[in-house]
């Protein structure tokens, strides 16, 4: 009986390699991507999206391309410098062509530009990053400036986010002529031919492309938003790459030798909102005695409190145990390496005794009680995160009840500072600037500061040096405003930082991925390994 | 008949009226589609015009009376996630669906029906024991449980069938060869391909159902055997069979196709798990993802379109039954 099995499973395992032997050969010329967020449109300037926006690179180019690592490196653009302060040049890339054999031209910048603010109904344009233009000037067909009101640093970083259609064919077309593919001409490596919403792209590669030539006749790119089923269509063959790899998944993929892991540190910071709104002699609404009662004050607004909460976090065991090691500890936005990243800025140690040391010196000696708040289905781990943190948290004396809640309703309440401390993420542009703005600064309708400022936290001191930064064109003097922005903020404990994710895809052995740190999967990116 | 047909009309006019106001509130009291749509980077401005954009910026009654004004034009408003027609997404995603759950039935017919007449006439033999056991199992285990193992199993392990997705679809115009495969409506089970993609969904699908067939069978056989017409018909010397195909199996029809009926409906509606486990584009893959933005117009016209199917199927139920038993008469149970 025993033999017979062994045999029996000889024969399949016979059988099994000769059928990726067969798939490998066919898939020489064919490659099956599978992506866990569905995209929801092939305009791209319809809706600012991580999955879109992956999609569009792949169809797409813009005047500044960006590498895995997100530096900036020329795309339609092979050179832009600032003429004037508030002028900017872009010189354009000669002999480009669309997919549909149109030339590429300054006219298709200008029209792109000005598509932006009018894509209708759009649930989240592009439109911020034309706004700061008071005038496109086309000076030949390969050169155009961009003219702003002010001195404006962030011009080549905004042009990393707008994707360049062609103006002849794009003309009067709506989102719904890019879904159906009749206006999705772009100049990228792969060309759309076939887009079942919410199920399939199917992409072909452009051989007119002025880059390197894509390495796959064929593409298909599925949408799987189950995470179980994702891993099982690569483990089955049927796909071969798969993104978001659930982290239960990881240690079990990392030991099988028919797959390959490719990794990078994320932009995405988690980290701890606390409230701000209100004063220090108010009550916040999730804070009490431990009696329940009201304190009569917001503890939160005290910098003793916030370093002693952030101390009492074991960030290492929470990336350890709940992430599966796929996050780094973080004390601020962006990783290293990026512009604006604080050298002097480690992650905190986790230190218990001297967070009750510091509580009791703010004068809670045994503590308070607070409610955590959370999402359960947006980021990675995010209920199990906040749960660890609880217990952390009770054990300095804060004795913290957590309540994680599907997003749809979370976000809402957060934005209406109805917390007193919530779980969030925030995926940086590779720019210290982008979340100072938008999240550290005082929130500010008019100057559109702190949009994403849940907590409200202000500190004119940031704010002062932000501003200063926004109108810095010279780079190295900009980093510095942006670092001591980003140390004063982070000292302060704005926020309390917890880890960067780590970006990671899975694919087939024969299969090579490189992996980006903006998380967007896309199908150039992927390769046959090298033999 | 007339009378009890226009009358059942207005029920379902009723109900869906108070339907897309249940849908309304309950939308507005979960959260705001801007805040989850909106790019995080969105700054107070940009925020500003995707709520005057969406229509958002009105009071809810307000908007009510433009979605029931439109709506009365045909026009069930416009998805905030794809700016297409929200009627034109759910129909697009129907066919898949409307396969899956046929496919589901057709099994569930085929395989329940055979074996709970065998475990009603046999109640007491071990292959009986073995049927009734296996639908209990059939009954409780949960569905994404069974699939993910379905996916296992037959993908993973033994590579027999393609682990997720449909297949390659053909119209049925083009399948006879009138017109090319790509246009047209496109069913999977019209290719080789797409029928192995469909396998395991529609087990997945079928497996509880089947259970209750067999279930509905058996009982109505255990009943049915011990009626004094069949009783007479034996006495008659009539054929085994002859008592069994027709006069055993014609009265045990209607419970059966009253919930091969409903659970028809239920399969179209809520196949959301069979859906998002085997990544099939259905309607209830796409409804899912619209609860979670939030996608108002897709959620509210997805609803109108199931309690009118649901409206549809259970008028087909009764018609169903008069036909198999004339003493039921429509005119009385319109209420």
């Amino acid at each position: 009986m025993k033999t017979k099995n062994r045999r029996g499973r000889l024969a399949a395992s016979a059988a099994m390699a000769a059928l990726a032997l067969s798939a490998a050969q066919a898939s020489a010329q064919t490659a099956t991507i599978a992506v866990g967020a569905p995209v929801t449109s092939i305009d791209p300037h319809y809706h600012q999206l991580s999955p879109n926006n992956a999609v569009a690179d792949t169809i797409f180019d813009k005047l500044v391309n960006t590498d895995a690592q997100s530096r900036n490196i020329p795309g339609l653009a092979t050179e832009w410098r600032a003429v004037e302060p508030t002028v900017w040049e872009f010189r354009l890339r000669p002999n480009v062509r669309f997919h549909n054999g149109n030339a590429f031209t300054a006219e298709d910048v200008a029209f792109t530009l000005q598509r932006l603010p009018n894509v209708p109904n759009s649930p989240s344009s592009f439109a911020v990053y034309s706004r700061p233009l008071t005038r496109i000037e086309i000076v030949d067909p390969l050169t155009i400036r961009l003219h702003t009101a002010q001195p404006y640093p962030l011009m080549p970083l905004d042009m990393t986010n707008v994707r360049i259609i062609d103006k002849e064919t794009a003309e009067n077309a709506t989102t719904e002529d890019f879904n159906a593919l009749r206006a999705a001409a772009g100049t990228g490596p792969y060309r759309a031919v076939t887009h079942r919403n919410g199920d399939r792209i199917e992409f072909e590669r452009w051989d007119g492309y002025w880059g390197e030539r894509a390495p796959f006749q064929r593409v298909n790119y599925r949408m799987i938003t189950n995470d179980a089923a994702r891993t099982a269509a690569l483990l089955a063959g049927d796909v071969d790459l798969i993104d978001q790899v659930p982290t239960s998944d990881l240690a079990k993929l990392r030991q099988d030798n028919r797959v390959r892991l490719s990794e990078t540190v994320g932009l995405r910071l988690i980290f701890l909102g606390l409230d701000f709104q209100r004063a220090a002699t108010e009550n916040s609404p999730f804070v009490t005695d431990n009696d329940g009662r009201p304190l009569g004050r917001n503890p939160l607004r005290d910098v003793r409190v916030r370093r002693a909460l952030s101390m009492a976090i074991d960030r290492r065991a929470i990336v350890d145990r709940v992430m599966e090691g796929a996050a780094v500890p973080a004390n601020q936005f962006l990783p290293q390496g990026v512009f604006g990243f604080v050298a002097d800025l480690p992650a905190p140690a986790y230190d218990p005794d001297g967070a009750r040391r510091l509580l009791a010196e703010a004068g809670y000696p045994n503590g308070f009680r607070i409610q955590l708040n959370g999402p359960n289905d947006r980021y990675i781990n995010d209920s199990r995160i906040i749960q660890a943190i609880g217990q952390m948290w009770t054990r300095i004396g804060v004795r913290t009840a957590v309540e994680a809640q599907p997003w749809t309703t979370f976000i809402g309440r957060a934005g209406r500072q109805e917390y007193s401390a919530f779980l969030i993420g925030w995926g940086s542009n590779p720019d210290g600037s982008h979340p100072l703005r938008n999240i550290m600064a005082t929130f500010n309708a008019e100057r559109g500061w702190g949009a994403s400022n849940r907590g409200r936290y202000s500190n004119p001191q940031v704010d002062d040096l932000l501003a200063q930064s926004l109108t810095e064109l010279d780079e190295a003097k900009r980093e510095r405003l942006v670092v001591d922005a980003m140390r004063i903020a982070m000292q302060d404990v704005g926020v309390v930082p917890l880890h960067i994710q780590t970006n990671i895809w899975a694919s087939r052995r024969n299969f090579e991925h490189t992996a980006r740190n903006d998380e967007l999967t896309r199908a150039q990116d992927l390769r046959p390994a090298a033999r | 008949m007339a009378v009890y047909l226009v009358r059942r009309l207005m029920q379902a006019l009723l109900v869906v009226l108070a339907m897309s106001i249940i849908v309304f509130v309950g939308v507005y009291a979960i959260g705001d589609p801007v805040e989850i749509l909106i790019s995080p980077d969105a700054d107070q401005l940009e925020r500003e015009r995707a709520i005057r954009a969406l229509g958002l910026d009105l009071p809810l009654w307000q908007q009510y009376l433009v979605f029931l004004t439109n709506a009365l034009q045909g026009d069930l408003g416009r998805s905030f996630v794809f700016n297409e027609p929200a009627l034109k997404l759910i129909l697009q995603r129907m066919p898949a669906t409307l396969e899956l759950a046929f496919g589901a039935m057709f099994l569930s017919i085929l395989i329940g029906l055979p074996l709970g007449l065998y475990a009603g006439l046999r109640p007491n033999s071990a292959a009986s024991k073995t049927i009734m056991a296996g639908s209990i199992l059939g009954f409780s285990l949960p569905t994404f449980w069974v699939g993910l193992m379905l996916i296992m199993v037959f993908a993973v392990q033994l590579g027999w069938l393609p682990s997720t997705g449909r297949g390659e679809t053909c119209s049925v115009l083009g399948f006879i060869g009138l017109q090319p495969c790509s246009a047209g409506l496109q069913w999977s089970w019209l290719t080789g391909d797409g029928l192995a993609h469909m396998v395991m969904p529609a087990i997945n699908l079928a497996l509880f159902k089947i259970s209750l067939v067999i279930r509905l069978t058996r009982a109505g056989v255990r009943e049915t055997m011990l009626m004094d017409y069949v009783k007479f018909a034996r006495a008659k010397g009539l054929s085994a069979s002859r008592v069994t195909f027709v006069h055993v199996f014609k009265n045990i029809l209607i419970p059966v196709v009253t919930v091969v009926g409903l659970e028809l409906g239920s399969t179209i509606a809520f196949s959301v798990v069979t859906e998002s486990v085997f990544a099939w584009p259905g309607m209830g893959k796409l409804i899912i993802d619209s609860i979670n933005v939030l996608d108002r117009p897709v959620i509210v016209a997805y609803l109108m379109i199931i309690v009118m199917m649901f409206i549809t199927i259970n008028l087909v139920v009764d018609l169903t039954y008069s036909l198999l038993d004339p003493r039921v008469r429509l005119e009385n149970k319109g209420t």
